[in-house]
């Protein structure tokens, strides 16, 4: 039986990246507002303090930040002829848990995506027609457009302090930046990071083959920041510990050191950590949240009424929310019908590693989760599709972030697995060795899709998420397509030996690949085909808006924070100056 | 007529000391005299034992034994809600209860004693407008024979001057009023002028400095090695309002100080703080030669150093500005005593948060991974590199400070 609370403004569900901005936001906005998140408060000096948070064993083998899967998974299978099975150790992807969520544990690399990625379904018929199109893709555009979102995307990355160099300042291309970016109305907040060995040597290689390589955009950051609310961060050390670890010295952005410490401070504000939300209450007729219901650590529900819902968990734990309180129509794949689950994509992951001669020294451990040097030559739509086949693309990166000791032991294809022979080749790699990763997109399928799994349940009693989804055949081409690239710059940079990494058999599980998974409640034009409209706000149920991945209609090739962040400031500023005034829908339906 | 009448009584009531507790001008006026005097630093309760601010119970070290601080809320019980303005304005003055108990200095009296009775009155105004919280305190936890408080009788006639400040003519305004309230409310004089055996103010040192609860409360005078002199006005208005300098950030009890007191005070009044501090004489030691290089156990400092301290506070010392204090040029590096550094590099320590520097740098504990010997090593390189001077610190030092924190205040 949960126990009712009195009511709050506003209630954000998750206190990662878009909970905290969106709080802070509305509370300045002088609304009340209570957080709920499942895991616990973290901070840096408390919990991420320089002197531990360099331990691989225990976060990086032992996920420490990330949701134990006691707590909350989610079933897999590759297509609906299979019967999904519950994950019970993180691999391909690691949801965040706690205050920050994956923003704590995030490598930082900071991408606004194209103007061609929100219209990449017009723009692809425009210039290719439909039928080169993949079949059975589930292709349409965002309903927002980049020139719509440029000054979120501004205002996130000032919010981070963001290391990079722009490539294209109000339409003018600047030398030393990513030349096919969108038009940006000014420079990055610091300057780009300082390169390492391997980074550099890929620059020269890029340059070779005729592309125009320039700095990761980062929020490792490269020099000292004030933000645009007060908080500070530091020059970033280069210490390898970015990705699947909490930054100690304050140079990474995070809510932790981007927000929280003026939203603490808000008498606005209230969080309430390890409280799990199982369900967004709804009136009778189902048209408006009432509030949401959540379980503490003693067992106790509690009812907490709210005038607006705001769910900021992780893409899938948002979707699952969704399914759990019956807020839209679920997705059907056989008939094609209903919008929560829909348009589930991942990303394609690989690369090429090369193996040196005793002539190099890349110094591994002098990293960071985004200093490296990027070709954008082949991602979105910077070059012509029609002779490669397929629709999409992938971002080219030289990235060394770290050198740790128990996983980053690369060693030439051919070693044996243990033993003498094992250990040489560790000890004769360990500093020779440099990759190009890529990291492609992925289209939305009919086949590919989230729903509520009808065998597996989780502490509660509640259905857990089941995923459903496999590479088609548009990606693998694809993927083959962008290791083909990754060899030519690997080859170019002098490697004697080149391992592919590139996508074999069925989509796996197992593995770590990426933590990008994107759509299930995705945003749009028509609420037949999307569960919210421009301004992330819930068609069906118009005080209940969405934040982050899980609105993508698709997966681009570069990082999906970038616009996660924008896409919170563009639905804060939404609420504040539309919703508030006048509450209800913000677009027909 | 009865309305005019019910004015006429309250302004003759507002004119007199016995005050119209509801005046919101003197409560308000209280209301930043408390802030100003800090009394929440020891007179909160401790966490979850009672909701309000002012309910006592927090117990504080004192070189004689802990002392908790009373509950002064107006509890009629356990507070002071049978106390009148005169019975407050006796204690603040004299330093004596209702009951002709005497209090202990760790009650900063030789200091309120110096405020003006308007001012002790909008206090208790203040007071009175709090919720009263029943929470009774065991006020004699000393020891013996400390726990005598008629010992107090003499120790006054020894080191107690009663009074209110006279003002300085020759001095402007703004001098003045921080003379006030550097010496009367805000009390700065009872952590930063060193103390002599029997916890008397020793005025010929004053504000040079002194070890007190495990850290070193720094000298605030005039010297430009040691003090404040090197600073400007400037600086040290940053300082009081944010709790941070470029080079500096205020943390441990001082990290209190600001966000309790000094961070909710006007610009005027931190001003004249200023003001009234940087044209203080240099007091102190005069600073020593620098530890030669080649000095036993400075090599293994600086090897120390680097691999612990120099990703954040960079190989030069210079730290990161505004965010991760200077250890060169920074004059809490080079106090005679090394209590507050040994203190930092074993247990760590988080600066202030205020609404003008929110974010709180933290430093993390190293206790657990060096032993005494490096934490003096690496301390004694520390005070002797970059220009800076300082006698060498010991492992005896360490070890102190580590026996002090591992068997904590109860």
């Amino acid at each position: 039986m949960s126990r009712r609370l009195p009511p709050t403004d506003v209630v954000v569900v998750g206190l990662g990246w878009t909970g905290s901005i969106l709080a802070y936001e509305l509370c300045r906005a002088g609304l009340r507002v209570t957080a709920i998140e499942r895991g616990p408060w973290r901070d840096t000096p408390t919990d991420f303090p320089t002197t531990t948070a360099p331990d691989e064993l225990r976060y990086s083998i032992r996920h420490d930040l990330f949701v134990r899967p006691a707590q909350e998974t989610l079933t897999f299978r590759n297509n609906r002829d299979q019967t999904a099975l519950p994950i019970r150790r993180w691999g391909s992807f690691l949801p965040g848990n706690g205050v920050g969520g994956a923003g704590v544990h995030w490598n930082g690399q900071t991408w606004r995506w194209h103007p061609w990625d929100f219209t990449f379904h017009s723009s692809s018929v425009e210039r290719y027609g439909a039928a080169f199109l993949p079949h059975d893709h589930m292709m349409q555009d965002w309903g927002v457009t980049y020139e719509e979102l440029e000054e979120s995307f501004d205002r996130f990355e000032y919010l981070c302090g963001i290391s990079g160099k722009a490539g294209n300042l109000k339409g003018e291309i600047q030398a030393g930046g990513n030349p096919f970016e969108g038009p940006r109305q000014r420079e990055f907040p610091t300057r780009p990071m300082q390169m390492t060995a391997a980074p550099d040597l890929f620059a020269r290689a890029a340059r070779e083959l005729g592309w125009k390589p320039f700095p990761q955009p980062s929020a490792n950051l490269s020099e000292a920041y004030t933000n645009p609310y007060g908080c500070k961060l530091a020059p970033c050390t280069y210490c390898g510990f970015c990705e699947r670890f909490g930054c100690g010295n304050f140079s990474k952005s995070s809510p932790q050191t981007c927000v929280l410490p003026v939203l603490v401070r808000h008498p606005g504000f209230e969080a309430r950590t390890e409280c799990q939300v199982t369900k967004v209450n709804l009136s009778a007729d189902g048209r408006r949240a009432t509030g949401v219901t959540y379980v503490d650590t003693a067992g106790q529900a509690w009812e907490q009424p709210a005038a607006l819902v705001l769910l900021c968990a992780y893409q899938l734990f948002n979707v699952r929310l969704l399914l759990l309180s019956g807020i839209g129509k679920p997705y059907d794949p056989a008939t094609g019908e209903g919008v929560v689950g829909r348009n589930y994509a991942y990303q394609v992951t690989g690369g090429a590693t090369g193996f040196f001669g005793e002539d190099r020294l890349f110094n591994p451990f002098i990293g960071a989760g985004s200093v490296g040097m990027v070709a954008d030559e082949f991602n979105a739509d910077n070059f012509d599709h029609g002779p490669a086949g397929f629709v999409g693309g992938a971002s080219l990166a030289c990235i060394l972030s770290n050198g740790r000791p128990i996983t980053t032991r690369p060693v030439p294809p051919g070693t044996p697995r243990w033993g003498g022979a094992w250990k040489r080749a560790t000890r004769e790699n360990y500093n020779r060795w440099a990759a190009v990763g890529l990291q492609g997109s992925v289209m939305p399928y009919r086949g590919n899709y989230l729903d509520l799994d009808p065998t597996y349940k989780d502490a509660y009693g509640l259905p857990l998420l089941r995923m459903t989804f496999d590479f088609p055949e548009n990606e693998r081409k694809l993927s083959r397509f962008a290791v083909d690239r990754c060899v030519e710059a690997v080859q170019a940079m002098g490697a004697h030996t080149v391992r592919r990494n590139e996508i074999s058999g069925p989509y796996d599980i197992v593995p770590y690949q990426s933590t990008h998974n994107t759509g299930g409640a995705i945003m749009g034009s028509a609420p037949k085909t999307s569960v919210t409209n421009k301004y992330c706000q819930v068609w069906d149920v118009p005080n209940v808006f969405l934040a982050g991945a899980c609105l993508f209609p698709m997966n681009a090739g570069f990082n999906p924070t970038g616009p996660v962040g924008a896409l919170a400031y563009w639905a804060a500023d939404a609420i504040r100056d539309r919703y508030l005034p006048n509450p209800g829908p913000l677009v027909p339906a | 007529m009865r309305a005019l009448l019910l004015l006429c009584v309250l302004l003759l009531g507002a004119d007199g000391a016995q005050a119209d507790s509801q005046d919101w001008t003197q409560v308000e006026r209280g209301r930043y005299l408390a802030t100003a005097g800090d009394c929440v630093a020891c007179h909160k309760a401790p966490e979850g034992v009672a909701a309000s601010d002012y309910a006592g119970g927090r117990p504080i070290e004192t070189p004689f034994g802990l002392i908790k601080a009373a509950n002064i809320t107006p509890d009629v019980e356990t507070g002071i809600g049978r106390w009148s303005a005169e019975d407050f304005a006796r204690a603040m003055r004299e330093g004596v209860r209702p009951d002709g108990a005497h209090l202990y200095p760790a009650f900063p009296y030789p200091w309120y004693t110096r405020m003006s009775r308007a001012d002790m009155d909008a206090v208790y105004a203040f007071l009175r407008t709090i919720p009263p919280a029943r929470h009774g305190v065991d006020r004699s936890t000393l020891p013996f024979p400390f726990n005598i408080r008629l010992a107090m009788l003499g120790w006054n006639w020894l080191f107690f001057e009663p009074g209110e400040l006279r003002p300085d003519p020759t001095k402007s305004a703004e001098w003045n009023r921080g003379a006030y309230l550097v010496e009367g409310p805000g009390h700065c004089g009872a952590c930063h002028t060193p103390m002599n055996a029997l916890g008397g103010s020793r005025a010929s040192q004053a504000f040079a400095g002194q070890a007190l609860q495990g850290w070193i409360a720094p000298n605030i005078g005039g010297s430009e090695a040691l003090g404040i002199g090197a600073w400007g006005v400037e600086d040290v208005v940053q300082y009081l309002r944010t709790g941070a300098t470029a080079w500096t950030r205020a943390s441990g009890p001082m990290a209190e100080v600001v966000e309790f007191s000094t961070s909710r005070m006007t610009a005027a009044d931190l001003r004249a703080i200023a003001i009234y501090l940087k044209d203080q004489p240099p007091r102190g030691p005069a600073p020593p030669q620098p530890l030669a290089a080649e000095a036993p156990g400075t090599q293994a400092g600086e090897a120390l150093y680097i691999d612990n301290c120099a990703a954040c506070h960079r190989r030069d010392g210079a730290g990161v500005a505004g965010m991760i204090p200077s250890l060169k040029e920074n004059q809490i590096t080079v106090q005679p005593g090394a209590e507050t550094l040994v203190r930092v590099v074993l247990t760590g320590v988080r600066s202030a948060a205020t609404d003008a520097e929110p974010t709180a740098p933290g430093m993390p504990a190293f206790g657990w991974r060096l032993d005494d010997r490096q934490v003096a090593a690496l301390l004694t390189y520390v005070r002797n590199a970059w220009g800076n001077a300082a006698p060498e610190v010991t492992a005896e030092l360490a070890q102190r400070q580590r026996a002090r924190l591992t068997d904590p205040v109860p």
